[in-house]
Protein backbone atom coordinates (compact mmCIF):
# COMPACT_ATOMS: atom_id res chain seq x y z
CA UNK A 1 0.00 0.00 0.00
CA UNK A 2 2.76 2.40 0.96
CA UNK A 3 4.53 1.67 -2.33
CA UNK A 4 1.39 2.54 -4.28
CA UNK A 5 1.15 5.88 -2.52
CA UNK A 6 4.84 6.61 -3.09
CA UNK A 7 4.39 6.07 -6.84
CA UNK A 8 1.11 8.03 -6.90
CA UNK A 9 2.77 10.91 -5.13
CA UNK A 10 5.60 11.00 -7.66
CA UNK A 11 3.15 10.94 -10.58
CA UNK A 12 1.25 13.87 -9.11
CA UNK A 13 4.50 15.71 -8.43
CA UNK A 14 5.53 15.17 -12.05
CA UNK A 15 2.07 16.21 -13.27
CA UNK A 16 2.32 19.45 -11.35
CA UNK A 17 5.87 20.05 -12.53
CA UNK A 18 5.29 19.47 -16.22
CA UNK A 19 2.05 21.47 -16.01
CA UNK A 20 -0.26 18.64 -17.00
CA UNK A 21 -2.49 19.45 -14.04
CA UNK A 22 -2.57 23.15 -14.79
CA UNK A 23 -3.22 22.76 -18.51
CA UNK A 24 -5.97 20.19 -18.08
CA UNK A 25 -7.72 22.17 -15.36
CA UNK A 26 -7.58 25.40 -17.34
CA UNK A 27 -8.76 23.70 -20.51
CA UNK A 28 -11.72 22.05 -18.81
CA UNK A 29 -12.63 25.22 -16.93
CA UNK A 30 -12.43 27.37 -20.03
CA UNK A 31 -14.59 25.01 -22.07
CA UNK A 32 -17.05 24.51 -19.24
CA UNK A 33 -17.46 28.26 -18.72
CA UNK A 34 -17.82 28.89 -22.44
CA UNK A 35 -20.49 26.22 -22.72
CA UNK A 36 -22.26 27.52 -19.64
CA UNK A 37 -22.68 31.02 -20.93
CA UNK A 38 -22.95 30.42 -24.65
CA UNK A 39 -25.00 27.28 -24.13
CA UNK A 40 -27.72 29.05 -22.22
CA UNK A 41 -28.23 31.63 -24.97
CA UNK A 42 -30.52 29.55 -27.20
CA UNK A 43 -32.70 28.28 -24.37
CA UNK A 44 -32.98 31.62 -22.74
CA UNK A 45 -34.19 31.54 -19.20
CA UNK A 46 -37.52 29.99 -19.83
CA UNK A 47 -38.37 26.39 -19.16
CA UNK A 48 -35.25 24.35 -18.71
CA UNK A 49 -33.27 24.97 -15.58
CA UNK A 50 -29.86 26.46 -16.24
CA UNK A 51 -27.79 23.76 -14.52
CA UNK A 52 -29.57 21.01 -16.45
CA UNK A 53 -28.55 22.66 -19.70
CA UNK A 54 -25.00 22.79 -18.43
CA UNK A 55 -25.10 19.11 -17.55
CA UNK A 56 -26.15 18.22 -21.06
CA UNK A 57 -23.51 20.33 -22.74
CA UNK A 58 -20.78 19.33 -20.33
CA UNK A 59 -21.45 15.60 -20.68
CA UNK A 60 -21.29 15.95 -24.44
CA UNK A 61 -17.97 17.69 -24.01
CA UNK A 62 -16.75 15.06 -21.56
CA UNK A 63 -17.45 12.20 -23.91
CA UNK A 64 -15.02 13.66 -26.42
CA UNK A 65 -12.46 15.34 -24.26
CA UNK A 66 -11.89 13.27 -21.13
CA UNK A 67 -11.08 10.03 -22.99
CA UNK A 68 -8.60 12.00 -25.06
CA UNK A 69 -6.91 13.56 -22.03
CA UNK A 70 -6.90 10.22 -20.22
CA UNK A 71 -5.27 8.42 -23.13
CA UNK A 72 -2.74 11.21 -23.52
CA UNK A 73 -1.63 10.86 -19.91
CA UNK A 74 -1.66 7.09 -19.81
CA UNK A 75 -0.53 5.67 -23.14
CA UNK A 76 3.07 6.58 -22.33
CA UNK A 77 3.05 5.41 -18.71
CA UNK A 78 4.80 2.08 -19.14
CA UNK A 79 6.31 1.94 -22.60
CA UNK A 80 7.62 5.50 -22.23
CA UNK A 81 9.41 4.74 -18.98
CA UNK A 82 10.71 1.49 -20.43
CA UNK A 83 12.06 3.32 -23.45
CA UNK A 84 13.65 6.12 -21.46
CA UNK A 85 15.26 3.52 -19.21
CA UNK A 86 13.72 4.70 -15.95
CA UNK A 87 11.59 1.57 -15.57
CA UNK A 88 14.53 -0.83 -15.24
CA UNK A 89 15.87 1.17 -12.32
CA UNK A 90 12.48 1.52 -10.66
CA UNK A 91 11.81 -2.21 -10.84
CA UNK A 92 15.18 -3.00 -9.28
CA UNK A 93 13.74 -1.49 -6.09
CA UNK A 94 11.66 -3.51 -3.64
CA UNK A 95 8.39 -2.91 -5.43
CA UNK A 96 6.11 -5.21 -7.42
CA UNK A 97 5.05 -4.37 -10.93
CA UNK A 98 1.36 -4.31 -10.05
CA UNK A 99 2.16 -1.77 -7.34
CA UNK A 100 3.86 0.44 -9.91
CA UNK A 101 0.82 0.20 -12.16
CA UNK A 102 -1.69 0.83 -9.39
CA UNK A 103 0.37 3.72 -8.05
CA UNK A 104 0.41 5.35 -11.46
CA UNK A 105 -3.33 4.75 -11.73
CA UNK A 106 -4.05 6.42 -8.41
CA UNK A 107 -1.81 9.35 -9.38
CA UNK A 108 -3.25 9.84 -12.84
CA UNK A 109 -6.87 9.48 -11.73
CA UNK A 110 -6.22 12.02 -8.97
CA UNK A 111 -4.88 14.48 -11.52
CA UNK A 112 -7.89 13.93 -13.76
CA UNK A 113 -10.36 14.11 -10.88
CA UNK A 114 -8.80 17.32 -9.64
CA UNK A 115 -8.99 18.93 -13.08
CA UNK A 116 -12.56 17.80 -13.70
CA UNK A 117 -13.79 18.82 -10.28
CA UNK A 118 -12.19 22.23 -10.48
CA UNK A 119 -12.98 22.85 -14.15
CA UNK A 120 -16.60 21.78 -14.06
CA UNK A 121 -17.09 23.07 -10.56
CA UNK A 122 -16.11 26.48 -11.91
CA UNK A 123 -19.09 26.32 -14.26
CA UNK A 124 -21.53 25.52 -11.46
CA UNK A 125 -20.10 28.22 -9.24
CA UNK A 126 -20.28 30.73 -12.09
CA UNK A 127 -23.92 29.89 -12.66
CA UNK A 128 -24.77 30.32 -9.02
CA UNK A 129 -22.81 33.55 -8.89
CA UNK A 130 -24.70 35.03 -11.83
CA UNK A 131 -27.93 34.46 -10.01
CA UNK A 132 -29.40 31.34 -11.64
CA UNK A 133 -31.60 29.37 -9.35
CA UNK A 134 -30.22 25.89 -8.73
CA UNK A 135 -32.33 23.30 -6.97
CA UNK A 136 -31.21 20.20 -5.15
CA UNK A 137 -32.28 17.82 -7.94
CA UNK A 138 -30.14 19.56 -10.54
CA UNK A 139 -27.25 19.68 -8.10
CA UNK A 140 -27.42 15.92 -7.55
CA UNK A 141 -27.49 15.36 -11.28
CA UNK A 142 -24.49 17.64 -11.64
CA UNK A 143 -22.55 15.78 -8.96
CA UNK A 144 -23.43 12.51 -10.67
CA UNK A 145 -22.18 13.91 -13.95
CA UNK A 146 -18.85 15.00 -12.49
CA UNK A 147 -18.41 11.66 -10.69
CA UNK A 148 -19.18 9.57 -13.73
CA UNK A 149 -16.94 11.79 -15.85
CA UNK A 150 -14.03 10.90 -13.59
CA UNK A 151 -15.03 7.24 -13.81
CA UNK A 152 -15.10 7.47 -17.60
CA UNK A 153 -11.66 9.06 -17.50
CA UNK A 154 -10.41 6.31 -15.19
CA UNK A 155 -11.62 3.74 -17.71
CA UNK A 156 -9.65 5.35 -20.50
CA UNK A 157 -6.59 5.67 -18.28
CA UNK A 158 -6.81 1.93 -17.68
CA UNK A 159 -7.21 1.33 -21.42
CA UNK A 160 -4.17 3.50 -22.01
CA UNK A 161 -2.12 1.37 -19.59
CA UNK A 162 -3.24 -1.77 -21.35
CA UNK A 163 -1.99 -0.32 -24.63
CA UNK A 164 1.20 0.94 -22.98
CA UNK A 165 1.99 -2.41 -21.38
CA UNK A 166 1.34 -4.39 -24.55
CA UNK A 167 3.52 -2.62 -27.11
CA UNK A 168 7.28 -2.24 -27.57
CA UNK A 169 7.45 1.35 -28.82
CA UNK A 170 5.97 4.66 -27.78
CA UNK A 171 4.89 5.50 -31.31
CA UNK A 172 2.87 2.33 -31.53
CA UNK A 173 1.18 3.12 -28.23
CA UNK A 174 0.24 6.60 -29.42
CA UNK A 175 -1.16 5.22 -32.69
CA UNK A 176 -3.25 2.59 -30.97
CA UNK A 177 -4.49 5.12 -28.42
CA UNK A 178 -5.74 7.42 -31.18
CA UNK A 179 -7.41 4.48 -32.92
CA UNK A 180 -9.12 3.42 -29.70
CA UNK A 181 -10.35 6.94 -29.14
CA UNK A 182 -11.69 7.23 -32.68
CA UNK A 183 -13.47 3.90 -32.51
CA UNK A 184 -15.01 4.24 -29.05
CA UNK A 185 -15.88 7.93 -29.23
CA UNK A 186 -16.86 8.44 -32.88
CA UNK A 187 -17.07 5.39 -35.09
CA UNK A 188 -18.86 3.02 -32.72
CA UNK A 189 -21.94 5.22 -32.43
CA UNK A 190 -22.08 5.91 -36.14
CA UNK A 191 -21.84 2.21 -36.88
CA UNK A 192 -24.50 1.46 -34.29
CA UNK A 193 -26.78 4.06 -35.77
CA UNK A 194 -26.24 2.73 -39.27
CA UNK A 195 -26.98 -0.76 -38.04
CA UNK A 196 -30.24 0.34 -36.46
CA UNK A 197 -31.29 2.21 -39.59
CA UNK A 198 -30.51 -0.68 -41.90
CA UNK A 199 -32.07 -3.20 -39.57
CA UNK A 200 -35.35 -1.33 -39.17
CA UNK A 201 -36.00 -3.13 -35.89
CA UNK A 202 -36.08 -6.58 -37.53
CA UNK A 203 -33.31 -8.43 -35.70
CA UNK A 204 -31.75 -6.02 -33.24
CA UNK A 205 -33.83 -6.51 -30.14
CA UNK A 206 -33.90 -4.28 -27.10
CA UNK A 207 -31.63 -6.72 -25.24
CA UNK A 208 -29.04 -6.72 -28.00
CA UNK A 209 -29.09 -2.94 -28.13
CA UNK A 210 -28.55 -2.80 -24.37
CA UNK A 211 -25.57 -5.08 -24.71
CA UNK A 212 -24.16 -3.04 -27.58
CA UNK A 213 -24.52 0.16 -25.58
CA UNK A 214 -22.77 -1.36 -22.56
CA UNK A 215 -19.92 -2.53 -24.77
CA UNK A 216 -18.77 1.03 -25.15
CA UNK A 217 -17.95 3.05 -22.03
CA UNK A 218 -18.82 6.34 -23.69
CA UNK A 219 -22.34 5.07 -24.44
CA UNK A 220 -22.78 3.87 -20.89
CA UNK A 221 -21.69 7.34 -19.77
CA UNK A 222 -24.06 9.09 -22.16
CA UNK A 223 -27.02 7.01 -21.10
CA UNK A 224 -26.19 7.58 -17.45
CA UNK A 225 -26.12 11.35 -17.73
CA UNK A 226 -28.41 12.21 -20.60
CA UNK A 227 -31.47 10.16 -19.88
CA UNK A 228 -32.55 10.61 -16.28
CA UNK A 229 -35.15 13.14 -15.14
CA UNK A 230 -35.15 16.62 -16.62
CA UNK A 231 -32.22 16.36 -18.92
CA UNK A 232 -33.48 13.63 -21.23
CA UNK A 233 -35.82 15.96 -23.07
CA UNK A 234 -32.99 18.41 -23.63
CA UNK A 235 -30.44 15.93 -24.79
CA UNK A 236 -32.29 14.16 -27.54
CA UNK A 237 -31.34 10.87 -25.98
CA UNK A 238 -34.94 10.24 -24.94
CA UNK A 239 -35.54 8.03 -27.94
CA UNK A 240 -32.68 5.73 -27.17
CA UNK A 241 -33.43 5.58 -23.50
CA UNK A 242 -36.95 4.41 -24.16
CA UNK A 243 -35.70 1.53 -26.25
CA UNK A 244 -32.75 0.76 -24.05
CA UNK A 245 -33.67 -0.68 -20.76
CA UNK A 246 -30.73 -0.04 -18.51
CA UNK A 247 -30.81 0.99 -14.91
CA UNK A 248 -28.31 3.59 -13.62
CA UNK A 249 -26.66 0.94 -11.49
CA UNK A 250 -26.13 -1.32 -14.51
CA UNK A 251 -24.57 1.60 -16.34
CA UNK A 252 -22.33 2.42 -13.40
CA UNK A 253 -21.33 -1.23 -13.18
CA UNK A 254 -20.47 -1.16 -16.87
CA UNK A 255 -18.27 1.92 -16.37
CA UNK A 256 -16.58 0.29 -13.38
CA UNK A 257 -15.99 -2.88 -15.38
CA UNK A 258 -14.51 -0.75 -18.17
CA UNK A 259 -11.98 0.45 -15.60
CA UNK A 260 -11.22 -2.76 -13.73
CA UNK A 261 -10.93 -5.20 -16.63
CA UNK A 262 -8.43 -3.17 -18.68
CA UNK A 263 -6.50 -2.42 -15.50
CA UNK A 264 -6.26 -6.11 -14.64
CA UNK A 265 -5.25 -6.96 -18.21
CA UNK A 266 -2.66 -4.18 -18.13
CA UNK A 267 -1.21 -5.60 -14.92
CA UNK A 268 -1.01 -9.01 -16.57
CA UNK A 269 0.66 -7.67 -19.70
CA UNK A 270 3.10 -5.65 -17.59
CA UNK A 271 3.98 -8.66 -15.46
CA UNK A 272 4.96 -10.59 -18.57
CA UNK A 273 6.85 -7.77 -20.24
CA UNK A 274 10.58 -8.30 -20.69
CA UNK A 275 12.58 -5.20 -19.99
CA UNK B 1 33.35 -16.24 2.97
CA UNK B 2 29.61 -15.69 2.81
CA UNK B 3 28.21 -16.05 -0.65
CA UNK B 4 25.95 -13.27 -1.83
CA UNK B 5 25.20 -14.18 -5.43
CA UNK B 6 25.04 -17.68 -6.83
CA UNK B 7 24.40 -18.53 -10.47
CA UNK B 8 24.11 -22.12 -11.62
CA UNK B 9 24.10 -23.00 -15.31
CA UNK B 10 21.99 -19.99 -16.15
CA UNK B 11 20.76 -19.70 -19.71
CA UNK B 12 18.65 -16.85 -21.02
CA UNK B 13 17.07 -16.87 -24.45
CA UNK B 14 15.34 -13.99 -26.19
CA UNK B 15 13.44 -15.73 -28.93
CA UNK B 16 16.05 -17.75 -30.78
CA UNK B 17 18.99 -15.72 -29.52
CA UNK B 18 20.86 -17.06 -26.53
CA UNK B 19 22.00 -13.97 -24.66
CA UNK B 20 23.57 -15.99 -21.86
CA UNK B 21 24.52 -19.66 -22.06
CA UNK B 22 25.25 -22.01 -19.17
CA UNK B 23 26.87 -19.42 -16.93
CA UNK B 24 27.79 -20.38 -13.37
CA UNK B 25 29.64 -18.39 -10.76
CA UNK B 26 29.46 -17.50 -7.13
CA UNK B 27 30.26 -14.13 -5.61
CA UNK B 28 31.09 -13.48 -1.98
CA UNK B 29 30.89 -10.69 0.53
CA UNK B 30 33.71 -8.18 0.19
CA UNK B 31 34.62 -9.13 -3.36
CA UNK B 32 35.08 -6.57 -6.11
CA UNK B 33 34.45 -8.38 -9.36
CA UNK B 34 34.87 -7.05 -12.87
CA UNK B 35 32.51 -8.38 -15.50
CA UNK B 36 34.29 -7.87 -18.76
CA UNK B 37 33.16 -8.33 -22.32
CA UNK B 38 32.22 -6.70 -25.61
CA UNK B 39 28.87 -5.05 -26.10
CA UNK B 40 26.40 -7.88 -26.45
CA UNK B 41 28.53 -10.31 -24.46
CA UNK B 42 25.70 -10.72 -21.94
CA UNK B 43 26.85 -8.44 -19.12
CA UNK B 44 23.67 -6.39 -18.85
CA UNK B 45 21.52 -9.50 -19.26
CA UNK B 46 23.35 -11.13 -16.36
CA UNK B 47 22.71 -8.14 -14.13
CA UNK B 48 19.04 -8.02 -15.05
CA UNK B 49 18.78 -11.72 -14.26
CA UNK B 50 20.35 -11.16 -10.85
CA UNK B 51 17.84 -8.39 -10.17
CA UNK B 52 14.90 -10.51 -11.28
CA UNK B 53 13.96 -8.02 -14.00
CA UNK B 54 13.98 -10.92 -16.44
CA UNK B 55 13.65 -14.61 -15.77
CA UNK B 56 16.24 -17.22 -16.62
CA UNK B 57 15.19 -19.74 -19.28
CA UNK B 58 17.23 -22.42 -17.51
CA UNK B 59 19.27 -22.68 -14.34
CA UNK B 60 18.95 -21.12 -10.91
CA UNK B 61 19.92 -17.75 -9.49
CA UNK B 62 20.25 -16.87 -5.85
CA UNK B 63 20.65 -13.33 -4.61
CA UNK B 64 21.25 -12.95 -0.87
CA UNK B 65 19.52 -16.27 -0.34
CA UNK B 66 16.42 -15.46 -2.41
CA UNK B 67 15.31 -16.20 -5.93
CA UNK B 68 15.24 -12.67 -7.35
CA UNK B 69 12.47 -13.43 -9.85
CA UNK B 70 10.18 -15.09 -7.29
CA UNK B 71 8.48 -11.86 -6.36
CA UNK B 72 9.82 -11.58 -2.86
CA UNK B 73 11.42 -8.20 -2.53
CA UNK B 74 13.08 -8.49 0.86
CA UNK B 75 16.52 -9.00 -0.71
CA UNK B 76 16.16 -6.01 -3.02
CA UNK B 77 16.35 -3.58 -0.13
CA UNK B 78 19.99 -4.57 0.22
CA UNK B 79 20.81 -4.30 -3.47
CA UNK B 80 22.02 -1.20 -5.26
CA UNK B 81 21.86 -1.05 -9.04
CA UNK B 82 23.23 1.45 -11.49
CA UNK B 83 21.90 0.69 -14.97
CA UNK B 84 23.84 1.41 -18.14
CA UNK B 85 22.96 4.91 -19.41
CA UNK B 86 20.96 5.71 -16.30
CA UNK B 87 18.14 8.19 -16.80
CA UNK B 88 15.69 10.00 -14.57
CA UNK B 89 12.57 12.03 -15.03
CA UNK B 90 13.90 15.38 -16.20
CA UNK B 91 11.16 17.41 -14.52
CA UNK B 92 12.16 16.57 -10.95
CA UNK B 93 15.18 17.76 -9.01
CA UNK B 94 18.01 15.53 -7.84
CA UNK B 95 16.86 15.73 -4.26
CA UNK B 96 13.25 14.89 -5.18
CA UNK B 97 14.36 11.81 -7.11
CA UNK B 98 16.57 10.70 -4.23
CA UNK B 99 13.67 11.14 -1.78
CA UNK B 100 11.47 9.04 -4.04
CA UNK B 101 13.96 6.19 -4.20
CA UNK B 102 14.77 6.45 -0.49
CA UNK B 103 11.05 6.07 0.33
CA UNK B 104 10.86 2.97 -1.84
CA UNK B 105 13.73 1.47 0.13
CA UNK B 106 12.18 2.71 3.39
CA UNK B 107 15.33 4.65 4.11
CA UNK B 108 15.36 7.70 6.27
CA UNK B 109 15.41 10.88 4.18
CA UNK B 110 18.30 12.18 6.25
CA UNK B 111 20.63 9.73 4.47
CA UNK B 112 20.21 11.62 1.20
CA UNK B 113 22.25 14.71 1.94
CA UNK B 114 25.51 12.86 2.80
CA UNK B 115 25.13 10.72 -0.32
CA UNK B 116 24.63 13.73 -2.57
CA UNK B 117 27.65 15.33 -0.98
CA UNK B 118 29.71 12.21 -1.48
CA UNK B 119 29.09 12.17 -5.22
CA UNK B 120 29.58 15.94 -5.43
CA UNK B 121 26.01 16.90 -6.24
CA UNK B 122 25.10 18.80 -3.08
CA UNK B 123 25.14 22.15 -4.90
CA UNK B 124 23.02 20.94 -7.81
CA UNK B 125 20.55 18.96 -5.70
CA UNK B 126 17.68 21.40 -6.13
CA UNK B 127 18.07 21.89 -9.84
CA UNK B 128 15.92 20.04 -12.35
CA UNK B 129 17.61 16.88 -13.63
CA UNK B 130 16.91 18.13 -17.14
CA UNK B 131 19.71 20.66 -16.63
CA UNK B 132 22.27 18.04 -15.50
CA UNK B 133 25.23 16.98 -17.61
CA UNK B 134 25.80 13.31 -18.43
CA UNK B 135 28.42 13.03 -15.71
CA UNK B 136 26.06 14.53 -13.13
CA UNK B 137 23.30 12.11 -14.06
CA UNK B 138 25.80 9.28 -13.73
CA UNK B 139 26.74 10.53 -10.26
CA UNK B 140 23.10 10.79 -9.27
CA UNK B 141 22.72 7.21 -10.48
CA UNK B 142 25.57 6.19 -8.26
CA UNK B 143 24.07 8.05 -5.30
CA UNK B 144 20.76 6.22 -5.62
CA UNK B 145 22.59 2.89 -5.88
CA UNK B 146 24.31 3.64 -2.58
CA UNK B 147 21.02 4.23 -0.72
CA UNK B 148 20.55 1.96 2.26
CA UNK B 149 24.14 0.71 2.58
CA UNK B 150 23.67 -2.13 0.10
CA UNK B 151 25.20 -5.58 0.56
CA UNK B 152 25.34 -6.09 -3.19
CA UNK B 153 26.09 -3.43 -5.77
CA UNK B 154 25.55 -4.10 -9.45
CA UNK B 155 27.11 -1.35 -11.52
CA UNK B 156 26.67 -1.47 -15.27
CA UNK B 157 29.34 0.61 -17.02
CA UNK B 158 29.60 2.89 -14.00
CA UNK B 159 32.39 5.17 -15.13
CA UNK B 160 31.18 6.20 -18.57
CA UNK B 161 30.85 9.97 -18.62
CA UNK B 162 32.93 10.50 -15.50
CA UNK B 163 36.08 12.56 -15.73
CA UNK B 164 39.34 11.11 -14.32
CA UNK B 165 39.04 12.82 -10.93
CA UNK B 166 35.52 11.51 -10.46
CA UNK B 167 36.60 8.04 -11.56
CA UNK B 168 39.18 8.14 -8.85
CA UNK B 169 36.64 9.07 -6.17
CA UNK B 170 34.22 6.54 -7.62
CA UNK B 171 36.72 3.73 -7.10
CA UNK B 172 37.41 5.01 -3.61
CA UNK B 173 33.73 4.59 -2.81
CA UNK B 174 33.77 1.09 -4.29
CA UNK B 175 36.79 0.20 -2.19
CA UNK B 176 35.11 1.51 0.94
CA UNK B 177 31.99 -0.53 0.29
CA UNK B 178 33.93 -3.70 -0.29
CA UNK B 179 35.94 -3.10 2.90
CA UNK B 180 32.62 -2.94 4.70
CA UNK B 181 31.77 -6.35 3.27
CA UNK B 182 29.66 -5.51 0.24
CA UNK B 183 29.92 -7.43 -3.01
CA UNK B 184 30.57 -5.10 -5.91
CA UNK B 185 30.07 -6.33 -9.45
CA UNK B 186 31.17 -3.85 -12.11
CA UNK B 187 30.80 -4.31 -15.80
CA UNK B 188 33.03 -2.39 -18.10
CA UNK B 189 34.96 -2.40 -21.27
CA UNK B 190 37.43 0.15 -20.02
CA UNK B 191 39.72 -2.63 -18.90
CA UNK B 192 42.83 -0.74 -17.95
CA UNK B 193 41.10 1.19 -15.19
CA UNK B 194 39.72 -1.99 -13.65
CA UNK B 195 43.13 -3.56 -13.50
CA UNK B 196 44.14 -2.81 -9.94
CA UNK B 197 40.60 -2.30 -8.67
CA UNK B 198 39.00 -5.65 -9.24
CA UNK B 199 40.16 -8.57 -7.18
CA UNK B 200 38.51 -10.92 -9.59
CA UNK B 201 37.69 -10.84 -13.26
CA UNK B 202 34.95 -12.69 -15.13
CA UNK B 203 35.33 -12.54 -18.89
CA UNK B 204 32.24 -13.03 -21.02
CA UNK B 205 32.11 -13.56 -24.74
CA UNK B 206 28.92 -13.98 -26.74
CA UNK B 207 26.96 -15.12 -23.70
CA UNK B 208 29.51 -17.62 -22.47
CA UNK B 209 31.81 -17.27 -19.51
CA UNK B 210 35.31 -17.76 -20.89
CA UNK B 211 37.44 -17.00 -17.85
CA UNK B 212 37.01 -16.38 -14.14
CA UNK B 213 39.68 -15.72 -11.53
CA UNK B 214 42.07 -13.22 -10.04
CA UNK B 215 44.29 -11.39 -12.46
CA UNK B 216 47.30 -13.45 -11.33
CA UNK B 217 45.43 -16.69 -11.88
CA UNK B 218 44.28 -15.60 -15.30
CA UNK B 219 47.83 -14.61 -16.24
CA UNK B 220 49.04 -18.03 -15.22
CA UNK B 221 46.35 -19.83 -17.20
CA UNK B 222 46.83 -17.66 -20.25
CA UNK B 223 50.63 -18.22 -20.29
CA UNK B 224 50.99 -14.83 -21.87
CA UNK B 225 54.53 -13.57 -22.30
CA UNK B 226 55.83 -10.82 -20.06
CA UNK B 227 57.34 -8.03 -22.08
CA UNK B 228 60.89 -7.16 -21.05
CA UNK B 229 62.33 -4.02 -22.51
CA UNK B 230 66.06 -3.54 -22.26
CA UNK B 231 67.98 -0.34 -22.81
CA UNK B 232 71.61 -1.02 -23.50
CA UNK B 233 74.45 0.90 -21.97
CA UNK B 234 75.73 3.69 -24.24
CA UNK B 235 77.63 2.26 -27.18
CA UNK B 236 76.94 -1.30 -26.12
CA UNK B 237 73.90 -1.96 -28.28
CA UNK B 238 75.52 -4.77 -30.23
CA UNK B 239 76.81 -6.51 -27.11
CA UNK B 240 73.42 -6.25 -25.42
CA UNK B 241 71.81 -8.06 -28.30
CA UNK B 242 74.25 -10.94 -28.21
CA UNK B 243 74.08 -11.02 -24.40
CA UNK B 244 70.46 -12.18 -24.52
CA UNK B 245 70.70 -13.75 -27.96
CA UNK B 246 71.10 -17.36 -26.87
CA UNK B 247 68.22 -17.16 -24.37
CA UNK B 248 65.39 -15.64 -26.34
CA UNK B 249 64.44 -13.99 -29.57
CA UNK B 250 64.53 -10.23 -29.35
CA UNK B 251 62.98 -7.44 -31.29
CA UNK B 252 64.79 -4.23 -32.07
CA UNK B 253 62.87 -1.17 -30.86
CA UNK B 254 65.50 1.40 -31.74
CA UNK B 255 69.28 1.82 -31.74
CA UNK B 256 69.75 1.14 -28.04
CA UNK B 257 66.57 -0.67 -27.02
CA UNK B 258 65.35 -4.22 -27.54
CA UNK B 259 62.22 -6.02 -26.46
CA UNK B 260 61.79 -9.65 -25.48
CA UNK B 261 58.51 -11.50 -25.09
CA UNK B 262 59.37 -13.79 -22.22
CA UNK B 263 57.30 -16.88 -21.51
CA UNK B 264 56.50 -17.27 -17.81
CA UNK B 265 59.18 -19.93 -17.26
CA UNK B 266 61.80 -17.87 -19.07
CA UNK B 267 61.26 -14.73 -17.11
CA UNK B 268 63.48 -15.39 -14.11
CA UNK B 269 66.32 -16.73 -16.24
CA UNK B 270 66.28 -13.61 -18.37
CA UNK B 271 66.26 -11.32 -15.37
CA UNK B 272 69.13 -13.23 -13.83
CA UNK B 273 71.11 -12.90 -17.02
CA UNK B 274 70.34 -9.19 -17.06
CA UNK B 275 71.67 -8.71 -13.56
CA UNK B 276 74.89 -10.70 -14.10
CA UNK B 277 78.26 -9.05 -13.71
CA UNK B 278 79.22 -7.05 -16.75
CA UNK B 279 75.83 -7.02 -18.44
CA UNK B 280 75.79 -4.15 -20.96
CA UNK B 281 72.54 -2.73 -19.67
CA UNK B 282 71.46 0.73 -18.62
CA UNK B 283 67.81 0.11 -17.80
CA UNK B 284 65.21 -2.61 -17.78
CA UNK B 285 61.41 -2.53 -17.79
CA UNK B 286 59.23 -5.54 -17.02
CA UNK B 287 55.64 -5.26 -18.21
CA UNK B 288 53.28 -8.10 -17.21
CA UNK B 289 50.37 -8.81 -19.56
CA UNK B 290 47.63 -6.25 -19.04
CA UNK B 291 43.96 -7.02 -18.62
CA UNK B 292 43.56 -5.93 -22.23
CA UNK B 293 46.06 -8.58 -23.36
CA UNK B 294 44.38 -11.22 -21.20
CA UNK B 295 40.97 -10.29 -22.50
CA UNK B 296 42.12 -10.48 -26.10
CA UNK B 297 43.80 -13.81 -25.38
CA UNK B 298 40.70 -15.41 -23.87
CA UNK B 299 38.50 -14.16 -26.68
CA UNK B 300 40.92 -15.57 -29.26
CA UNK B 301 41.20 -18.92 -27.53
CA UNK B 302 37.42 -19.23 -27.38
CA UNK B 303 37.02 -18.29 -31.01
CA UNK B 304 39.64 -20.86 -31.95
CA UNK B 305 37.89 -23.59 -29.96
Amino acid sequence: MQNILIIARKEIQEGLRNRWVLTTTLLLAALALTLTFLGSAPTGNVGARALDVVIVSLSSLTVFLLPLIALLISHDAIVGEAERGTMVLLLSYPIARWQVLLGKFVGHVSILAFATLLGYGAAAVALAATGSAIDAESLTAFAKMVGSSVLLGAGFIALGYLISASVRERGTAAGIAIAVWLVLVLIYDMALLALLVVDQGQTVSGGLLDALLLLNPTDAYRLLNLTGGNVSALSGMGGVSQTANLSPSALLAALAAWTLVPLALAALAFAKKEL
Amino acid sequence: MTKTIDLQSVTKRFGRIEAVREVSFRLHAGEVVALVGHNGAGKTTLMKLMLGLIQASLGTIEMLGDDPAAGDFAARRSVGYLPENVSFNAALSGREIMSFYARLKREDLSTIEPLLERVGLADAADRRIGTYSKGMRQRLGLAQALLGEPLVLLLDEPTTGLDPALRQSFYEIVQELSDRGATVLLSSHALTELEDRAGRVIIMNRGVKVADGTLTELRRIALLPTRIRITSAPGDAERARTWFGPLATWRRVNGHMIEIDAAPDQKIELLRRASEEGAPIADIDVVPPTLDDLYAHFLRSQDAA
